[in-house]
């Protein structure tokens, strides 16, 4: 059971930088932190074996403890103002889009406190249907329900009207597509036992309501999408409320309305824009996907950018999650002394142990060394706290073994507001398109398998091994600077798997690759998924997982483009820069429940190629050993591919072979559904191992394969993978021109 | 759809010998059938309950939050012997069969 456990609101940073580290000791028991450098998180038996360095600094001691709370669940909360006092008689009306009606009663429109029931809200109820529930906060609810369950992913016009003269309370729920299977038009009214209370305490929420009287907690969240909310300080006829469907405010309505929220503005933004003359901005809170699909969009355009009008939804959901948002327990001030590589917070204490990773880089304006480890902190991010192997069908025939749940594994099945990963799908069966780094993230740790963050300390280890000094820079770091950010260093080394790139960082590397940088490439399925960081909003990333690639989950049709900045989200290569273009291979297929090794080639014995191999035979297999399923050619595999743009000139100096039957050419790669698929009949189910030279004395070298930093330490570091990678390396931080 | 063969022992002894793979085409289709069950619910897992040296079997419940059921009397050394543990309660659900 995990019982400490934090984040941080930075992971890159520079001496003269503060961290703040945010902790969770559950019931309270105190712990002792300090800092460590890490050298390899993997404590496997097989593999290099757990290597730490403390690091005195100024945070080490004991700290009391204490337990904060996560709530997930995305909503939109509007601040109370002076325009909703005196709200007596209202009508509150939406289209919206329920992804599960049948979950229990969830809150769309309303100010509602749950504690003590009291305000008015619409609602789902406990069958599935729209209600409209008066509280006076003294021990009298009515609710008027329409008695009509909602069908799930079907568009409704939902509204409820109170009359306080007259008391009459009305409900309509009436579906866009009426018909067989869907059902018809409701409407439903009668006089309200009860007129709600009037208490400004009580903020109005969309999608979920408040549960105790301070607002401090938030509950009944609904899923599903909520397009053209309104709140009107009248009760509406069905006629008014027909005229409030439209998109700008018809001038008989505008003294009524308090609130005209339209979705469609401000898409990219941070909040739910009120076009009312009130101006009654939204915060929008835990990120619910934007840039969906409203209840009149035609499929014309395919973009919300070209047609924002048709995209005034957004999509919530009750696992949604952005900042946990908790107090900081104790502050670093990077000194500078500390040299630029990978450290953690070490928590130990209350029957646990923890480390949160934190990456140094070199102080402004500086460099200490002439490599620099691109850490792939988009990768580690997409797959934060992934439970896409507890929740997927085929997630074990694909594994090729029995499911193995390690500790964190368990304590999020059973702890499930921690927030997803973009492999999982939301509660709804909708995909995630979000990640956020500010919250604990269990799988970002050493001490988990080799994957994501803790496969990339194979490199660390290596290079602290054969004493090569370098700096790390984070995929963050070059999204934000751009080419600044890796210029001045003579090679650039990836971890295993840096697979989510930005257009930002892939014009950086582009540029990079321009002015003669040499970039090597020890990993596989990388430069796969374009994603989108948001501008305001620090430690989130987005993914559209649109059609092509491999999408453990899928974006819908007409939302492929993303909200963080518009652009069309998906695979690179589908967006027509592949990423043979920028290391030469692509990804080509996958396999989780062995991998292999590679065979030198022809163009090996390429002059060009001769530094590659000094030290290794003609005919040695390369790689037939490591530490992750026991070959350098696993995994995930990369291959050339001239029409993807691999470069005319660039050698595959060595390819993978004997890939099992569980190996698959992966979906971008063809076109037709034929039966020869596997590793064990397609002969592109393998791994190329490539190296070209680039303008200006640059070149590229690439392994094709995820597994390959994990064969490094075998022998001792003695072995075929090693000394071919020191080889490149060595040449590729001599200036001379490649 | 194939259907799973009780008379075919061969392939359970193939199992059994290799649980890991690589399994011959035949024993792959069987392996891939037992594993690709409808629902995640009950669906048997292990969780490692000491790192690296014990593994205890278990089910999902199919639902997030809630708790996993651990069987606390079927523990492994090394994943080899969980694998055919769940081989067999999954031959056994199948066919109808026991195997010894």
């Amino acid at each position: 059971m995990r019982t400490l456990f934090g984040y941080s609101d930075q992971i890159s940073a520079r001496p003269g930088d503060t961290i703040n580290f945010k902790i969770s000791s559950l019931n309270g028991k105190p712990y002792q932190a300090d800092i460590v450098r890490l050298i390899c998180g993997d404590d496997s038996p097989g593999g290099p074996g757990f290597k730490e360095t403390p690091v005195p600094t100024a945070i080490a001691g004991e700290y009391a403890g204490r337990e904060q709370p996560i709530y997930d669940g995305s909503y939109v909360t509007v601040p109370h103002t002076g325009a909703f006092d005196n709200i007596f008689s209202f009508t509150l009306q939406a289209f919206i889009w329920p992804t599960t009606p049948d979950k229990g009663r969830q809150a769309l429109l309303g100010i509602w406190c749950a504690d003590d029931e009291n305000g008015f809200e619409l609602f789902i109820d406990d069958h599935g249907s729209t209600a409209l529930c008066l509280g006076d906060g003294r021990g009298t609810v009515d609710i008027l329900r329409a008695e009509t369950p909602m069908i799930a992913r079907e568009w409704y016009f939902v509204a409820a009207a109170f009359d306080a003269d007259s008391g009459e309370m009305r409900l309509y729920q009436e579906p866009l597509n009426p018909g067989p299977g869907i059902g018809t038009e409701m409407a439903v009214q009668r006089s309200a036992s009860v007129a709600p209370s009037q208490r400004g305490a009580t903020v109005f929420l969309m999608a979920a309501h408040n549960v105790d009287l301070d607002g401090s907690v938030i509950g009944g969240h609904y899923n599903g999408k909520i397009d053209r909310p309104r709140l009107a300080n009248k009760s509406l006829s069905r006629a008014e409320m027909e005229a409030a469907k439209s998109a700008t405010i018809p001038d008989a309505l505008r003294s009524h309305m308090v609130g005209w929220w339209n979705f469609s503005r401000d898409i990219s933004g941070t909040c739910a824009t009120d076009i009312s003359p009130n101006r009654l901005h939204g915060e929008i809170v835990n990120l619910p996907t934007r840039g969906m699909r409203g209840h009149n969009w035609t499929g014309r355009e395919h973009s919300w950018r070209h047609a924002p009008e048709e995209y005034g939804a957004i999509h919530f959901h009750d696992d949604d999650l952005y900042d946990a948002g908790w107090q900081t327990d104790f502050s670093l001030t990077i000194p500078e002394s500390m040299a630029s590589g990978v450290y953690c917070a070490r928590l130990r204490g209350a029957g646990d142990e923890e480390r949160i990773p934190f990456f140094v880089r070199p102080p402004a304006g500086k460099i200490t060394a002439d490599a620099v480890l691109l850490i792939s902190t988009a990768t580690y991010m997409a797959y934060a706290n992934m439970q896409w192997s507890m929740n997927t069908i085929f997630a074990e025939p694909k594994g090729g073994g029995i499911t193995v749940l390690g500790r964190d594994d368990v304590f999020l099945q059973e702890n499930p507001g921690y927030g997803l990963s973009l492999y999982d799908k939301h509660s709804d069966q909708t995909g995630v398109c979000y990640t956020s780094r500010l919250r604990p993230i269990f799988n970002m740790r050493p001490k988990t398998g080799v994957w994501s963050f803790n496969a990339d300390t194979h490199v660390t280890d290596w290079l602290e091994k054969i004493g090569q000094g370098f700096d790390v820079v984070t995929d963050e770091d070059i999204h934000q600077e751009g080419l600044a950010a890796i210029e001045p260093y003579r090679v650039v080394i990836t971890g295993a798997h840096p697979e989510y790139w930005t257009t930002p960082m892939w014009d950086a590397m582009v540029a990079y690759q321009g002015q003669g940088g040499r970039l090597m490439y020890l990993g596989g399925n990388g430069f796969y998924w374009r994603i989108a960081y948001h501008d305001a909003l620090p430690g989130v990333l987005e993914l559209r997982r649109a059609e092509g690639g491999m999408r453990y989950q899928t974006t819908e049709p007409g939302e492929y483009h993303q909200s963080f900045n518009g652009e069309l989200g998906g695979l690179w290569r589908r967006l027509g820069a592949p990423p043979n273009t920028l290391v030469g291979a692509g990804t080509v297929g996958t396999g989780f429940d062995s991998a292999s090794y590679y065979r030198r080639t022809e163009d090996s014995h390429d002059p060009r190629a001769t530094f590659i191999f000094e030290g290794v035979g003609d005919d040695e297999m390369i790689g037939d050993f490591g530490s992750l399923l026991g070959g350098a050619a696993g995994v995930e595999l990369d291959g050339a591919n001239r029409k993807l743009g691999t470069p005319p000139h660039a050698l595959v100096v060595a390819r993978s072979e004997g890939h099992s039957q569980l190996y698959f050419l992966c979906p971008e790669e063809t076109p037709f559904h034929h039966p020869v698929m596997s590793g064990a009949e397609n002969p592109r189910v393998r791994a190329d191992l490539l190296f070209y030279e680039t303008p200006a004395g640059g070149g590229v070298f690439t392994t094709g394969s995820i597994s390959w930093c994990a064969s490094l330490a075998h022998d001792d570091y003695e072995n075929n993978v090693a000394r071919i990678t020191g080889n490149v390396l060595q040449r590729f931080l001599d200036p001379e021109p490649l | 759809m194939i259907e799973i063969d009780p008379t075919r022992r061969d392939l359970v002894a193939a199992f059994w010998e290799n649980p890991k793979g690589p399994h011959s085409p035949e024993l792959q289709q069987l392996v891939n059938k037992l594993r690709f069950e409808p629902s995640m619910r009950d669906k048997y897992v292990v969780v490692c309950t000491k790192p690296y040296e014990e593994w205890t079997l278990a089910q999902l419940p199919g639902q997030r939050g809630k708790p996993i059921r651990m069987h606390t009397d079927q523990v492994f050394s090394n994943l080899n012997d969980a694998e055919r543990a769940i081989f067999k309660l999954r031959w056994e659900a199948h066919t109808g069969q026991t195997l010894d």
